[in-house]
């Protein structure tokens, strides 16, 4: 039998507020906006943490939505599931999504990571100009921008790390961290 | 064509654009999946608007949320501005930011740096 008081104990001591395992579909992504927007609004959060935090979400979300199919050549349906978690501590918002990826792709998605978090605030603002006009534009619409962006707006490292499968899939974690301005 | 109105959902901004009297509003959130869908129709009425353009533009963006992927659509907007200050009508873009939110600010100020265009950034309570 399936162990709920385990998952429940779990997400009770990593202080999860909400999690999600499946597929991302664009009406998922309104919902949990929705639900995080209406929850930040009964703790009664101050503005600049719920735009903030739902800012970082919409580009998290966005990336996972996006980024569903790159992992299911030839791996059927279960590739296409995600997970996506928001945990609270006492300073800060912490947004983990874990999403299957195709070996061949983490070499260039580790490079971007790494090169993003290498930059300063300051080469941040930079980049993110010059990617915001270089005139490419991905099929999806990201243009690449979501990455700088999230590590614009948290001025934090992005955490990340590639569990592998197999020879095929490894599992992409990434973990945001939105430090609640007023306690910086 | 006098007006083109498109209406706001949770996801997309309402946008109105009075052609007969220069006015162009962008107002809420845009945060679709595929911006590309949703801003091409204002870019083919900016388009149309170029070749009859009033002496004066007056562009009010009020975003409460905007994500990356329209971004990019929101500077391809911008450069369509540009081309019709260059041609003669007097654009002026207001950027409306919340009082506490330095990310908007920001925002429009890296759009003021790439547009060759007077941006205002006017400060709204919340």
């Amino acid at each position: 039998m399936i162990d709920a008081f385990n998952i429940y104990d779990n997400m009770d001591r990593n202080n999860i507020l909400l999690s999600f395992k499946g597929d991302i579909t664009s009406e998922l992504l309104t919902s949990i906006l929705q639900i995080m927007e209406n929850k930040m609004d009964n703790m009664q959060e101050d503005s600049k943490t719920k735009k903030k935090v739902y800012n970082v979400l919409v580009e998290c979300l966005q990336n996972l939505y996006h980024h569903m199919d790159d992992a299911t050549d030839g791996n059927g349906d279960k590739n296409r599931s995600a997970i996506f978690m928001i945990a609270k501590t006492e300073s800060s918002y912490n947004i983990i999504t874990g999403n299957y990826i195709l070996n061949e792709n983490i070499h260039g998605l580790k490079a971007r990571l790494d090169e993003v978090n290498a930059l300063s605030k300051e080469q941040l603002k930079d980049y993110y100009k010059s990617v915001l006009n270089n005139g490419e534009m991905s099929l999806k619409g990201g243009g690449g921008l979501g990455m700088i962006d999230i590590a614009r707006k948290t001025g934090e490292k992005l955490e990340y790390n590639f569990l592998e499968i197999d020879n095929k899939v490894s599992f992409f974690t990434l973990i945001i961290k939105v430090t609640q301005p007023q306690l910086i | 064509m006098e007006k083109y109105a498109i209406e706001g959902t949770p996801k997309t901004p309402t946008i109105s654009f009075d052609i007969q009297g220069g006015v162009l509003e962008i107002k809420g959130r845009s945060i679709p999946e595929n911006s590309i869908e949703f801003y091409k129709p204002l870019v083919d009425a900016l388009d149309k608007y170029s070749t009859a353009a009033k002496p004066a533009t007056t562009v009010n963006i009020q975003l409460e949320y905007f994500n990356t992927s329209s971004s990019k659509c929101i500077l391809d907007v911008f450069k369509k501005l540009e081309s019709i200050h260059k041609g003669g009508s007097a654009v002026t873009i207001n950027w409306h930011y919340e009082e506490d939110d330095e990310d908007m600010l920001e925002a429009g100020e890296d759009y003021q740096a790439i547009i060759n265009v007077p941006f205002k950034m006017v400060q709204v309570a919340e």
